[in-house]
């Protein structure tokens, strides 16, 4: 990799690319010499954007409304259609603006005509009082009923055509979509005719969930995911450009997640490797892993047998037969070489033992990363708990030590790093389970080793008594700064592997 | 209402405005229904007929025989996968008599001799209501 060349004929990851602009430089020699020492970490902690990182803009409910008033304005003007008639298409073609312009102008009928719209748009909508009507929802008839109809002219009287509105929009959660009450017909009910039957309340409720299917439409926006949260991201990394990229975001509300699946922030693991191991970890699978590396099955029956003491001689409850746990052969061939088998060079029972091998080979290969990860999920849990208490803790620092508010916030910052850092050495176990070998794994590893090391002895210092923590301040300063440091390492180099397709895998994905 | 009835349909019950039952049959020649009457049963939530009704088969023994008729929709224990019972497909331009006059035609352009897939699964696990149910009418042809 040495030029922009590189960077930008990847056309995928050209999106989040392009504005790196004057990065390039450095992110070469970066690329370039991976192993490199002290001086490139500083390179790559000056930069404003680094490797790992994605652009991302965070919308409130305002700014969702806005675009989504902005996008309807245009089109209208674009259409030369009222906005109404603009919002219902847009919201039939999913907000894809062009595609929806350009198969308007080509057919627009038609198109009019699966958005629900009819060909005539221009329509003021009102009640109707028309005599000898009878309601076909509730069979009433009058002469002074109120009654409404769409372009479609199915009449219903205007207490029904409210009660149908609202249970859609209140019990169904359905808005954008509401189609006409008659049967088998799919005209849309615009916003007008909408504004003109329902209560403000109602009318509230319709915005929002109109709101919601716009980001739910558009590829490029995604709800934050955190409880009671209601800001949307608004991020131009697409699916296909998952496997080069973990694209992490953070919202507003402080909660760090992935862009791609929406799970918390994974990093440096890809979102594909994420579900694979959260699948794998859940999976009952890892339990039969563990009945074939603990136990044998009698060679005759079959049956599963768990040795849990004495000697090799075993027979089988269940068969009578009679074989050895050692070479799993015929006892009777063992001659009086009695409980110490050394037919292990035999034929007989070779096969299960090689089966038998590779299978607890595998277990143990997963267990290894399994318990690191979820050591790591553990400690931060606590982590936490601890960082709960960093408040109290802080309080008492202050009165205890006589430093000022803001000179124990050391403590606060510690915390914040703490958690982060297990997050993403979390993350490197099962990135690491799915690696396969080669010389960038070393250095993959050499980071993650570094990078548990300084999480372990922050961890350690945080947990010292109230009265020793003033005096370990600088220490604690320098290993939250070491950590984070660490961090941004390993994050860019797993990152820019990725990107260039340098990391390979044991598993198809 | 009564009065007004098409052919292959009748009042079983209608005592109250919860619960309707009402017998059907198919009225051409096909084989898989012919002499035969079924019953479904009509439960009425507080919003119908803006909300759907619930709609299942049921089923009673002789000397009144009423079997769940068999088709590709109708799991063996009277719960009908029906587009226009859902929510979703409902119109409260609805009524008991065009609902019946619907699943009388689904009987009668069926000559498949079978269960849905996952019937026997369905069956036995399914505490559900009906309305409850996210269906997938991904077969429009039946």
């Amino acid at each position: 990799m040495d030029s922009d060349d590189d960077f930008m004929s990847d056309a995928s990851s050209q999106d989040f690319l392009d504005t790196q602009g004057s990065d390039d430089e450095s992110l070469e020699d970066f690329g370039e010499e991976l192993d490199g020492g002290f001086s490139q970490d500083k390179d790559i902690i000056a930069h404003s954007k680094k490797p790992y990182e994605v652009d991302f803009k965070v919308l409130g409910p305002d700014d969702i409304v806005r675009e989504q008033n902005q996008q309807v304005v245009e089109v209208s003007a674009i259409l030369g259609l009222p906005p109404e008639s603009a919002a219902i298409l847009l919201r039939f073609g999913r907000w894809n603006r062009e595609k929806l312009i350009e198969s308007y102008m080509d057919h627009s009928e038609r198109i009019l005509e699966e958005a629900g719209l009819g060909t005539t748009v221009e329509f003021t909508p009102h009640t109707q009082v028309i005599s000898g009507f009878m309601c076909d929802i509730c069979c009433e008839d009058g002469d002074d009923i109120e009654t409404y109809a769409m372009r479609c002219g199915h009449r219903f009287c205007v207490e029904c055509y409210r009660h149908y509105l609202s249970q859609k929009i209140k019990e169904e959660g359905e808005a954008a979509r509401i189609e006409c009450p008659a049967e088998g017909c799919h005209r849309i009910v615009d916003s007008k005719s909408l504004g003109l039957l329902v209560t403000d309340d109602l009318k509230d409720r319709y915005q929002t969930l109109l709101t919601r299917t716009y980001v739910d439409d558009k590829e490029n926006l995604k709800w934050c995911p955190a409880p009671n949260c209601e800001y949307a991201i608004d991020c131009h990394v697409k699916q296909r450009d998952l496997q080069r990229i973990v694209p992490t975001v953070e919202c507003l509300c402080k909660h760090h997640f992935c862009f791609g699946c929406t799970l918390n922030d994974h990093q440096p693991a890809p979102c594909t490797l994420v579900n694979m191991w959260l699948k794998k970890c859940e999976d009952d699978s890892e339990t039969a892993n563990w009945i074939s590396a603990n136990t044998k099955e009698c060679p005759r029956c079959h049956s599963t047998i768990e040795k849990n003491g004495g000697c090799n001689h075993m027979t089988c409850r269940k068969c009578k037969h009679e074989f050895c746990w050692m070479c799993m052969g015929l006892w009777s061939e063992h001659g009086t070489s009695w409980y110490n088998c050394n037919r292990y060079e035999e034929k007989s029972g070779s096969e299960a033992r090689t089966a038998q091998a590779r299978s607890r080979a595998s277990l143990e290969r997963y267990l290894h990363y399994y318990n690191r990860y979820a050591n790591h999920e553990q400690s931060a849990k606590l982590d936490k708990d601890l960082y709960l208490k960093t408040e109290k803790k802080m309080t008492s620092l202050q009165s205890q030590s006589g430093l000022s508010w803001i000179e124990v916030q050391f403590l606060d910052t510690a915390s914040q790093a703490l958690q982060q850092c297990r997050q993403t050495l979390k993350w490197t176990y099962a990135f690491a389970y799915y690696l396969a070998r080669n010389n960038l794994t070393e250095i993959f590893e050499d980071n993650q080793k570094d990078l548990e090391l300084a999480v372990e002895s922050l961890s350690e210092m945080f947990e010292k008594p109230v009265p020793e923590l003033a005096k370990l301040k600088v220490d604690i300063l320098d290993k939250t700064a070491y950590c984070n440091k660490r961090r941004v390492i390993l994050l860019s180099d797993t990152a820019e592997n990725l990107k260039n397709g340098e990391w390979k895998f044991n598993v198809e994905w | 209402m009564k009065e007004h009835l098409p052919p292959g349909i009748a009042i079983a019950k209608s005592e109250n405005l919860e619960e309707w039952q009402m017998d059907i049959q198919v009225l051409d020649d096909n084989p898989l229904y012919r002499g035969q009457t079924y019953r479904l049963k009509f439960t009425f939530g507080s919003k119908y007929p803006i909300e759907p009704p619930e709609v299942q088969f049921i089923q009673s023994a002789a000397p009144d025989p009423r079997p769940i008729p068999i088709h590709p929709h109708i799991y063996s224990n009277g719960i009908i996968c029906l587009d226009l019972l859902s929510s979703a497909g409902w119109s409260p331009v609805q009524t008991v008599e065009s609902v019946c006059m619907s699943i009388q035609s689904m009987l009668t352009a069926n000559s498949r001799d079978e269960r849905p897939p996952g019937d026997a699964d369905f069956v036995s696990y399914n505490r559900r209501r009906p309305r409850d149910i996210n269906f997938f009418y991904d077969d429009d042809n039946v």
